[in-house]
């Protein structure tokens, strides 16, 4: 046993040379016309070393630490506690929502312009993680081109506001629709799919739709993006300096206040707050109904869901199509938030970030999903100075999450059902 | 009401139904019996639609079923439990009877998200419906565990409760009494007896527990390495010399 982990940890060790020495140990440099190879300072040779001790030292402790990490929940002192009856859990979740919506609803007003926007990124994330729970966390489908129903949502508006001056809110259910009929199109030919098999192709299909959005230079703009997109207004309200179109009024005009460029954000944050609280109360009534049932089902057991009556076919694409209808909500947001869009912003890795949220957050619960899309988006700007090492601390975090609570932050919790025996 | 008519089904170059004929009337209960790999499951497959059978034909209430997808069948009424129990094992005890329900509901979206009086009057019925046969199978007081958490028995009786909220016509069992104690096999027993005299259901069941095939059998057909064997009553089969040579001498 114990030279079999001498063995492992000497071959991890090994690994870690040959692969980050090469990478990080030699430096091509242009000396004149030619380029020769050198051998990095010190410190970085020092520090390959080290990086090798460290894994060698890791691997030949990792039954320990691993089983010491396995301990850390039991620190935890609510871990043990007995569960909350029912109807004071209730109520207590009901007293707990509302302060949380009411401090959410009143805070931009008291801090820094970056903040609020930061927040509106995280309730777009929030919808869509939500919007993707209900494919990957409860149906069991793994998506992995679940970013092409954003960027149809963010295309939709971008494109009608520029052919047809289409405003936000008139763009807000097209684009949801359009993004849902693309989930629609998508669950077709993934339907006998399962599996490593569908992540594939719905990763394929991610990335079609980007391509497309690149090479259709004559509508999109192709790389270029597509600029200018509109702010939303409020009741014909709007929040420019200037009014840019005709008919509409300014809002800081009407009422009389000095011009800010803070109330465009604030009021941004408001619309992506009140869309992401709709997106959780519609889904989870979802989960309560008919169909949120059959979702689960079908993750469960195919097989006995079928011998019960439920058609596949409608059960995935009803997830589907609702799972993209929530992604166009979140596109048509972004798009409006950042007034420029390009195919950029709609890469494989936003999936991936996206994916992460839900599996971090716990495949199927709401409020964990919630918790990991604040921690996901908010924790690498924190991280500022550490920017080049962001995907690594990322992945670092998730490995950890994955071996510490595989089941997520906070694992979805069945919801109680009150019989009541006729006589 | 079922009729399966020289019934084949071909793995490549395996034969596992060869020729099987059997019939079910209304308030009956018949039972497939046979040596291991005999290809009695298989059959079961064919008849609920999970295998496209290869050979033959199955007609339920004269309408021919064969070739049909699973779920369709199912929805005529033909439903079954599995020799390996399959649950939802994730979700609560009411909410594998609520699924089970789908076609009773009102699956309309709407209607669901603003609650319309049809929706909820729809589904205090599916919840009452499932109050009823948890309470029936014994399982009330464990309506809100997560059904992988139950015990073996437990789950073979949910299973069962599941098929019959949907309120089928014909129920197909496949080894519903494997892995349970005589105690528990005594109340299944019972159950399946009342199943056909108080809910007007007929079953089908396959079974490798010799008393209780012949206890509750109206008609029993032996099938022996794909072929039909012999068939009739209880009495006749314990006495055909056919299944005592290939089947019971064994055991
Ligand atoms: N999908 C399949 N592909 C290939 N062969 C199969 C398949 N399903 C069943 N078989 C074969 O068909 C034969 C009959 O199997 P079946 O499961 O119907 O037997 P059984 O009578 O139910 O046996 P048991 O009493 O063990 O449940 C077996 O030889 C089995 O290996
Ligand atoms: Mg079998």
């Amino acid at each position: 046993m114990a030279a079999q982990n001498l063995k492992h940890a000497l071959f991890c060790a090994i690994i870690t040379l040959i692969i980050a020495y090469p990478i990080l140990g030699l430096n091509l440099e242009a000396e004149g016309t030619q380029v020769v190879l050198e051998g990095a300072d010190t410190v970085t040779v020092v520090s390959i070393a080290l990086a090798a001790i460290v894994v060698f030292l890791f691997q030949l402790f990792r039954d320990t630490i691993m089983a010491s990490l396995g301990r850390i929940p039991r620190l935890n002192p609510l871990a043990n506690r007995e569960p909350m009856e029912q109807g004071r859990r209730q109520r207590f979740e009901t007293i707990a929502l509302v302060l949380l919506v009411m401090a959410a609803l009143a805070w931009p007003f008291f801090v820094s312009r970056g903040s609020v926007d930061l927040a509106t990124l995280v309730l777009i994330y929030v919808m869509l993680a939500l919007g993707l729970n209900v494919v990957v966390g409860l149906a069991g489908l793994l998506d992995l081109g679940y970013v092409a129903f954003y960027a149809v949502g963010a295309y939709t508006f971008a494109l009608l506001s520029q052919y047809f001056g289409i405003s936000f809110w008139l763009a807000l259910p097209l684009g949801a629709c359009l993004a849902a009929l693309f989930g629609l199109v998508l669950g077709f030919p993934v339907l006998r799919l399962r599996g490593d098999y569908l992540a594939i192709v719905t990763l394929g299909f991610g990335e079609i739709i980007r391509i497309l959005l690149n090479n259709m230079t004559w509508l999109t703009g192709g790389p270029n993006g597509i600029g200018g997109i509109p702010d939303p207004t409020l009741f014909g309200m709007e929040f420019g300096r200037r009014i840019k179109e005709e008919g509409n009024s300014s809002f800081h005009e009407v009422f009389g206040i000095a011009y800010s460029s803070e109330h465009k954000i604030i009021f941004l944050y408001l619309i992506a707050l009140v869309l992401a609280v709709f997106t959780a109360v519609v889904i989870r009534r979802f989960t309560k109904m008919p169909v949120g049932r059959s979702w689960e089902a079908l993750r469960e057991d195919e097989i006995a869901a079928r011998s019960l009556g439920l058609s596949r076919t409608s059960v995935k694409l009803s997830a589907f199509t609702i799972g993209a209808f929530f992604a166009g909500f979140a596109g048509t947001v972004f798009a409006s938030k950042q007034g420029f869009i390009s195919p950029e912003s709609f890469v494989f890795l936003e999936s991936a970030i996206i994916l992460a949220i839900v599996v971090l957050g716990g495949m199927g619960s709401q409020i964990g999903v919630i918790l990991a899309a604040i921690a996901v988006v908010i924790l690498p700007e924190l991280a500022r100075e550490f920017s080049e090492f962001r995907m690594l601390i990322f992945g670092a975090a998730m490995v950890l999450m994955m071996v510490w609570r595989p089941q997520g932050l906070l694992p979805m919790r069945r919801i109680h059902i009150e019989l009541k025996k006729q006589e | 009401m079922l009729e399966v008519r020289n019934l084949s089904m071909r793995f490549g170059g395996l034969l596992a139904v060869d020729q099987v004929s059997l019939d079910v009337q209304e308030h009956e209960i018949v039972s497939i019996i046979g040596p291991n790999g005999a290809g009695k499951t298989t059959v079961f497959n064919c008849m609920s639609g999970f295998y496209r059978p290869t050979g033959g034909e199955i007609l339920f209430n004269d309408q021919p079923i064969h070739g049909k997808p699973d779920y369709k069948i199912s929805r005529l009424g033909l439903v079954r439990t599995f020799q390996h129990v399959r649950l939802f094992n994730k979700m609560t005890v009411v909410e594998n009877l609520l699924v089970a329900q789908h076609r009773h509901l009102n699956t309309n979206l709407i209607a669901g998200l603003l609650g319309s009086p049809n929706y909820r009057k729809r589904e205090q019925k599916a919840l009452d419906r499932a109050t009823y046969w948890l309470d029936r199978v014994g399982l009330l007081e464990l309506a809100n565990r997560e059904a992988g958490n139950l015990a073996y028995g437990q789950q073979r009786r949910l299973e069962i409760a599941r098929c019959m909220v949907t309120e089928p016509r014909l129920l197909m069992l496949d080894e519903p009494a494997a892995g349970l104690n005589p105690a528990e096999t005594r109340d299944l027993n019972q159950l399946i007896i009342s199943l056909k005299e108080d809910y007007n259901v007929s079953v089908v069941l396959i079974e490798h527990d010799m008393s209780l095939v012949m206890e509750i059998s109206d008609r029993i057909n032996v099938i022996n390495q794909g072929r039909p064997l012999a068939s009739g009553t209880p009495e006749e089969v314990r006495q055909n010399d056919d299944v005592i040579k290939a089947y019971l001498g064994e055991t």
